[in-house]
């Protein structure tokens, strides 16, 4: 088992954010956390790879507990993609060096550059490689974000909303992508979600969260209308079009 | 995870080795560029001369004095100030994400000349000796340094306090160094009004920032202050690169943000302090050079901070050698030349980064 995370609580400012969060997660399985606006689903990253410190509860990524860890630890560990990277005037080949920050005493070894170099051929980015970043698209952009978390070399990867300003076709690559890494290295991965039908696509898992606690957790493909309308208060349809499940709002 | 096919690409070798070698260049420049320093004023020196006296050979007496007891001091003090007040901009840029990050958008040399006036004012404190014969001079110079760098570190103080009560961000600290900007402007305004024109002489004299107040002494301690501070700020490189991507990027690879983001702030206000309390107000450099080794060798902090360390050494000697002879044998305090150089180069760094 890759993670597993234990009757997680969160408070901020009096206020439970997160209550009761109970799962896990195995090797070369992408789960996808859902739920509407505001409902704890970065929070809950943030908790599993202790930015946020948990008001009680355990994290263990393969054994080991997340919250006992240092930072430094946390980030051999766990590769985090945050919903927002911003881009100072770095060269791609740099930006993504920089996941290598957790493994570089001093100096950056060659071992430390092949790893980047291969990072980027995995991503079809070697023409990048010396571009800075601010002239790159989002969808560059984020696979630079997603290079850097591989080349920490973690056992975890934790996605804040990896697709959310890309277009259709800039979606559908970082999502096969994924999901080709995933599988290759045998790693786990969250990612948190808006579009339902992408996430039926894609995850193996789906997590339903609804006020700060799990309101289901189950395989993507037992998805039912009924959890979706309680989750989200609308009323859905679930058409299985050519295999694949479509969630339509009901007519 | 696995990478087994990667190569070490040629290409990003040649790319790192062009900032190597620029920074290396600025080496030479600086060294060159002191030598020519030393050599220019009054009285003309050959530059054998002055590589003569600087190697320990032996030269005429005058060529000595001049050289060692005015000159060089001069020089150094140019260097290490530029220096500093450089490093200190761009880790401040960096620390604070905000490209208006310098000592003097935080309030820091407000405290200072603050602190001078009010020394002056209440604690009888003179204005700074200076090696240019037409400089105001007064008794205990030192009571004034000392009033103005516990001002800077009150400042310092003060937002660093704020920051550990509201949380360490960028917001928090640029807004509060602004508001003690305004209040230490204030203050400074209080006391000049109710000074007699000796004393309004001696506050106003100390805001110039002049590197020819600086002997030995202060050379040392600026010196000293300045090689410390740029090796913790070149230590924590990579963690100013993760800052730059992000807070939770950032927090992501493992850096301790807002304890970075403190200590950094801390060192940097404490080197500023150092330079403005013995030299007075230096202004613009903090915040134009950081900008122009930006454009030539990137944001990579790796190669940013030190380019950064060298060119604010060489910009800032070459204007007070500048400064030195432009109206002979008049000569301008080196800070009324950085803010006319610096002023014009930023709104032309601003117009040329939109058109890019």
């Amino acid at each position: 088992m890759i993670l597993s995370v234990s009757d997680l609580d969160f408070r901020y400012g009096g206020h439970q954010v997160l209550g009761n969060v109970d799962f896990r997660l195995e090797g070369g399985e992408l789960l996808a956390i859902l739920g509407p606006n505001g409902v704890g689903k970065t929070t809950l990253l943030k908790c599993i790879n202790a930015i946020h410190a948990p008001s009680s509860g355990a994290v263990l990524v393969e054994d080991r507990n997340v919250l006992r860890m240092r930072p430094h630890e946390i980030a051999l560990t766990i590769g985090y993609v945050a919903q927002r990277s911003d881009s100072a005037r770095l060269t791609v080949f740099d930006a993504v060096l920089m996941g290598r920050k957790p493994h570089v005493k001093w100096k950056v070894a060659d071992h430390d550059l092949k790893i980047v170099d291969s990072a980027i051929r995995h991503l079809h980015m070697e023409h990048l490689a010396l571009r800075y970043i601010d002239q790159l698209s989002g969808g560059e952009l984020q696979k630079v974000a997603i290079a850097r978390a591989m080349v920490q070399e973690p056992r975890l990867l934790l996605l804040d909303e990896p697709t959310s300003s890309l277009d259709l076709k800039s979606q559908v690559d970082i999502l096969n992508m994924l999901r080709h890494i995933i599988t290759e290295h045998h790693l786990g991965a969250i990612m948190t979600m808006h579009d339902l039908n992408t996430a039926l696509r894609y995850a193996d898992k789906v997590l339903f969260l609804k006020n700060g606690r799990i309101h289901s957790t189950g395989p993507a493909c037992q998805v039912t209308p009924e959890v979706v309308e309680e989750v989200y208060g609308l009323p859905v349809d679930i058409h299985n079009v050519s295999g694949r499940l479509m969630v339509v709002p009901a007519a | 995870m696995h990478f087994a096919d990667g190569q070490v690409p040629e290409e990003y070798r040649r790319y790192v080795g062009r900032k190597a070698a620029l920074i290396g260049v600025s080496a030479v420049a600086l060294v060159l560029c002191l030598m020519a320093a030393i050599s220019l004023g009054a009285a003309g020196l050959p530059l054998s001369a002055v590589a003569k006296s600087l190697a320990g050979l032996d030269v005429p007496r005058r060529v000595d004095a001049i050289v060692w007891n005015i000159r060089l001091p001069q020089a150094l003090a140019a260097i290490m100030a530029g220096a500093a007040l450089s490093v200190s901009g761009a880790a401040m840029q960096s620390i604070l994400r905000n490209p208006l990050g310098s000592p003097f958008t935080l309030g820091i040399s407000h405290a200072a000349a603050f602190g001078a006036a009010l020394s002056v004012m209440t604690l009888g404190g003179g204005v700074m000796a200076s090696s240019q014969g037409d400089a105001v001079n007064i008794t205990d110079p030192w009571l004034t340094t000392a009033v103005a760098f516990a001002f800077s570190l009150a400042a310092a103080g003060v937002i660093i306090g704020v920051s550990r009560l509201r949380g360490a961000t960028p917001e928090v600290m640029v807004l509060t160094g602004v508001a003690l900007g305004a209040l230490f402007t204030a203050g400074t305004m209080f006391l000049q009004y109710f000074a007699d024109d000796v004393q309004l002489a001696a506050m106003v004299f100390w805001t110039f920032g002049d590197t020819a107040r600086a002997s030995w002494a202060e050379v040392g301690i600026i010196s000293a202050a300045t090689v410390l501070c740029s090796a913790y700020f070149i230590a924590n490189s990579w963690n100013y690169n993760a800052i730059d991507a992000g807070d939770e990027t950032a927090k992501g690879l493992g850096v301790r943000v807002e304890r970075v983001r403190m200590v950094g702030m801390l060192l940097a206000s404490l080197l500023t302090a150092f330079v403005i309390a013995f030299l007075g107000i230096i202004g613009f450099v903090g915040l134009v050079v950081p900008h122009m080794v930006r454009r030539v060798i990137g944001s990579d902090h790796r190669f940013l901070i030190p380019a950064s360390l060298l060119l604010g050494g060489l910009l800032l000697l070459l204007s007070d050698t500048v400064a030195r002879l432009i109206l002979a044998p008049h000569v301008l305090p080196v800070s009324v030349l950085t803010a006319f150089m610096g002023a014009p180069v930023f709104i032309y760094l601003i117009i040329r980064g939109q058109k890019r």
